[in-house]
């Protein structure tokens, strides 16, 4: 199967990627590694927070989402990866065993003025849990290739 | 770590440096952003990347690595002048993350944090809300991150 081109993507379309489990160890193993205060590495240290418990760090939060829409679309499709993020909200801590999976909105859609062969699909990626909670939103510009370079979609 | 009152806008942190490997940048986009200029030198060349490149995830985790660091240090000074040390955290969120360069293989990229806002928490008044830009220039003086959070940081008791 063909990759999917920018005019692939049209406005308005809603997908579900996933699901995922979060475990424990991972949620300890990334805050050891990347982001190591004591609300993301032992129970009664993240009680004692506005976490009220072990919780994973939001930079994993976005890393799992990350990993969820690589293996759900964004491999399957002519990426240039992503310019930046506009913005993420940590709404709610994700915690361990959670089973989770990312809702796909498309925004908005529009060719690179600059590069005739891009275009920018504007994302909101929200992570959800089992109850379709939204634990975080994360809104991002993906660059895709076009088809045809230039052309009118 | 001085209370969310002590904390003035404009100040900055110097957050560390810290220089890119191939196998680390290839380890970590294989488990959180496996997208083939991330994890496969030959599928880099032949993006627009030109060559291996971090994923931008990475730059953003080094900086909150290197920050934990820096708070840590900053502590254990404080605790060591015998002053309090008020807790932080968790972050509410962050807006404008820009990747702005790619980073490349061995690319060393220093971090620094200013406090670009202050303000007390409508929702829960007995904390602050510090908010930080934080940005990455790598060894060529190029800007290649740059993202703006906001964090909970502990007031000043009252009566003390």
């Amino acid at each position: 199967m063909s990759k999917r081109h920018w005019e692939d993507f049209k406005p308005g379309t809603v997908a579900f990627y996933g699901p995922r489990l979060v475990t424990r160890e991972e949620i300890v193993a990334f805050a050891a590694e990347f982001d190591p205060q004591p609300m993301h590495l032992d129970e009664a240290a993240g009680a004692a927070t506005l976490l009220g418990g072990l919780a994973a760090s939001g930079w994993h939060s976005c890393c799992i989402l990350m990993r969820i829409i690589a293996d759900g679309f964004i491999n399957d499709s002519n990426s240039l990866g992503a310019p930046g993020v506009d913005e993420v909200r940590w709404l709610k801590p994700l915690r361990p065993g959670t089973r989770v999976r990312v809702r796909t909105t498309i925004l908005e859609t529009r060719a690179s003025n600059s590069r005739p062969e891009i275009g920018f699909v504007k994302c909101l990626f929200e992570l959800l849990d089992e109850q379709d909670t939204v634990l975080i939103t994360l809104t991002s510009p993906l660059m895709i290739r076009r088809r045809e370079a230039g052309a009118r979609p | 770590m001085r209370y969310f009152e002590d904390i003035v806008v404009g100040e900055r942190t110097a957050v560390g440096r810290h220089t890119f490997t191939a196998d680390e940048i290839k380890g970590f986009a294989t488990r959180f952003d496996p997208q083939p200029f991330h994890v496969d030198e030959a599928a880099a060349e032949r993006s627009h990347f030109g060559r291996l490149a971090a994923s931008g995830w990475h730059s953003a985790v080094v900086w909150m690595r290197l920050m934990v660091a820096e708070r840590r240090r900053q502590a254990e000074a404080a605790r060591g002048r015998g002053e309090p040390v008020a807790a932080m955290g968790p972050a509410l969120g962050l807006r404008d993350l820009k990747w702005l360069k790619p980073i490349y293989v061995d690319d060393s990229v220093t971090y620094e944090s200013e406090v670009i806002e202050t303000r007390v928490s409508e929702s829960r008044p007995d904390l602050g809300l510090l908010t930080v830009r934080s940005t990455g220039v790598n060894q060529r003086g190029e800007l290649v991150i740059s993202f703006i959070s906001t964090t909970f940081v502990e007031r000043r008791p009252v009566n003390k």
